[in-house]
């Protein structure tokens, strides 16, 4: 699914954030990405998003090389791809609804069909209820579950997450990232940004641990420990 | 992707795609206006600021046309003197005064025979008893022309005179061209004046709604990033910023016709008043129906410009962030 030949990311201001990355996710996995702050974790996600481009190397993404990705097609590539962020970045002035509208009224989905499917999202991360709702509303982890029915709604192969718990209790985080578990058991593939080190080894899925825009370990799936899912 | 279909549904035709586009350009299109409703102040200062600016060009329009239509007026009182040479006989004159009866440009043409100058000239002038002193009539014959309300332009008149004194019976054509030629100068200048303005008008309202779409979307950052990461395309940003800009184009047309119209009315009366002192039943012109709708037509035009212009430069350079 997710394939780094060689991919080096240098800023301009010439700090290097990536060098030399080998990575390859397969289909169907669910792989946490750990590390410092600083590790390289954001600017691999944003490689992926396309919201930088590698200085070398290739970046495949579901057998799509992203370099030959233009900018024009870059809105088309991004509707395949859910993507779920710390801050959850949902519109304040709207509804829970039309948050998890958004990416397929922007793909020009029928009204019905959108309706149908913004519902089964919401229902899947359990906020039905409060579909109508203004997420100020909501509580942090509300907004969260908004933010990640978001990224599913639109039915991606791949969703990427940056710390979706970084700003949630242990027991909120939990729930998310059982909610991500289920996705994947359902066959998404997922990669998922975070620092919280104990939640990841409860998880036991892979873990792979940048240092310094480098591969410093990449350990196997384990199961899951007592608790988790 | 296998699994996820094309979003649009692979099942829907191509009147089906057709209808959805247009649906989503009318909810755009609503949408806009409604946007637009909610914040009334704001918007009312764009409009009136366009209106304004449209409103001065289409007045200015207004008054060339109302120039014209009143040296119109005067033209038709204006005649030629065509003074004949001394020896073309009276016939001459006749058939000459009938083809000349037929030239564009000329309304009307009567002949003064030279007898009937020298009894003019006995009754007027008081010269009388000298004038029994002549054995013969000095003066010409003479045809007096009435050019065509029509030809209004300096350069249409002037070439009309050239052509009648080309004719070879033709001996001087006196015509007090020179206040005609000065007010339709005068009239080609403004006339001019008007284009020009226009036009650097026009730029301003570009540039107005062109600011007013770019303080719009920097206000909608934040929405345009979060539209951006979940993969809305240029195109489909850009949209509800083309519809607003439309309306205020539109809403400012509307505002410089309602304006123009409102100043006509006003003056209305009391231009008619003073025709009516100089014995005139000049009415002042308004816009008509096509002019008012060329109007609106501008305004929706540079509306949409303007904020495509705006639109383009702006969201290109905001890209998302996490």
């Amino acid at each position: 699914m997710i394939r780094l030949e060689r991919v080096s990311k240098r800023y301009p201001g010439g700090s290097e954030a990536l060098s030399e990355l080998n990575l390859t996710i397969e289909k169907g996995e669910m792989v946490f990405l750990t590390g410092h702050s600083g590790a390289g974790k954001s600017t691999l996600l944003k490689l992926l998003a396309l919201i930088e481009r590698p200085t070398r190397g290739q970046v495949i993404v579901n057998g799509q090389n992203t370099a030959k990705v233009s900018r024009r097609r870059i809105p088309a590539y991004r509707r395949k791809i859910g993507m779920a962020f710390q801050d959850h970045k949902l519109l304040l002035d709207r509804t829970v609804f039309d948050n998890v509208a958004l990416p397929l009224v922007i793909a020009g989905m029928g009204r019905r069909e959108t309706a149908r499917r913004v519902r089964a999202a919401i229902d899947q991360v359990g906020l039905l209820s409060k579909e109508k709702l203004l997420p100020m509303a909501l509580s942090t982890g509300e907004q969260q579950r908004v933010g990640i029915a978001r990224a599913v709604v639109s039915k991606p192969d791949l969703l990427i997450a940056d710390e979706p718990t970084g700003n949630l209790d242990p027991e909120l985080s939990l729930e998310i990232m059982n909610l991500f578990a289920r996705f994947n058991e359902v066959g998404v593939t997922l990669l998922i940004a975070s620092h919280n080190i104990e939640l990841i080894q409860r998880m036991g899925k892979r873990q792979i641990v940048l240092h310094e825009g480098r591969l410093q370990d990449d350990s196997e799936a384990t199961g899951p420990l007592h608790g988790a899912v | 992707m296998a699994r996820s279909r094309s979003p649009r549904g692979g099942k829907i035709g191509i009147p089906g795609r057709v209808l959805g586009y247009l649906l989503r350009h009318a909810q755009n299109l609503l949408g806009a206006l409604g946007g637009l409703c909610r914040q009334p102040l704001a918007s009312l200062m764009t409009v009136s600021v366009i209106g304004i600016a449209l409103s001065m060009p289409a007045g200015l329009h207004l008054m060339v046309e109302n120039g014209r239509a009143l040296s119109g007026g005067w033209e038709s009182t204006l005649e030629w003197s065509v003074y004949l040479k001394p020896g073309v006989s009276e016939r001459r004159a006749q058939t000459l005064a009938n083809e000349l009866q037929g030239r564009p440009g000329i309304e009307k043409v009567t002949v003064i025979t030279a007898d009937q100058a020298l009894e003019e000239f006995r009754i007027g002038s008081g010269f009388g008893e000298a004038l029994e002193l002549l054995t013969d009539n000095p003066l010409p014959h003479v045809l007096v022309v009435q050019p065509s309300a029509d030809s209004e332009s300096a350069g249409q008149t002037t070439q009309l005179a050239d052509e009648l004194k080309q004719l070879g019976d033709v001996d001087l054509v006196q015509l007090d061209t020179a206040w005609v030629h000065r007010f339709h100068a005068i009239l080609d200048t403004v006339r001019r004046a008007v284009t020009l303005a226009s036009a650097v008008l026009a730029l301003g309202v570009l540039l107005i709604v062109g600011n007013t779409i770019r303080l719009d979307i920097l206000n909608r950052r934040q929405e345009i990033e979060v539209a951006k990461l979940v993969g809305a395309s240029d195109a489909f940003i850009r949209r509800p910023f083309l519809y607003n800009g439309l309306w205020y184009g539109i809403g400012g047309g509307i505002l410089a016709v309602a304006v123009v119209q409102m100043v006509g009315f006003l003056l209305k009366e009391p231009v008619s008043r003073v025709a009516g002192l100089y014995g005139s039943d000049y009415r002042l012109l308004s816009l008509a129906a096509d002019e008012a709708g060329l109007l609106l037509l501008a305004g929706a035009v540079l509306g949409w410009l303007g904020s495509w212009i705006a639109a383009s430069r702006h969201l290109r350079d905001m890209d998302p962030e996490f």
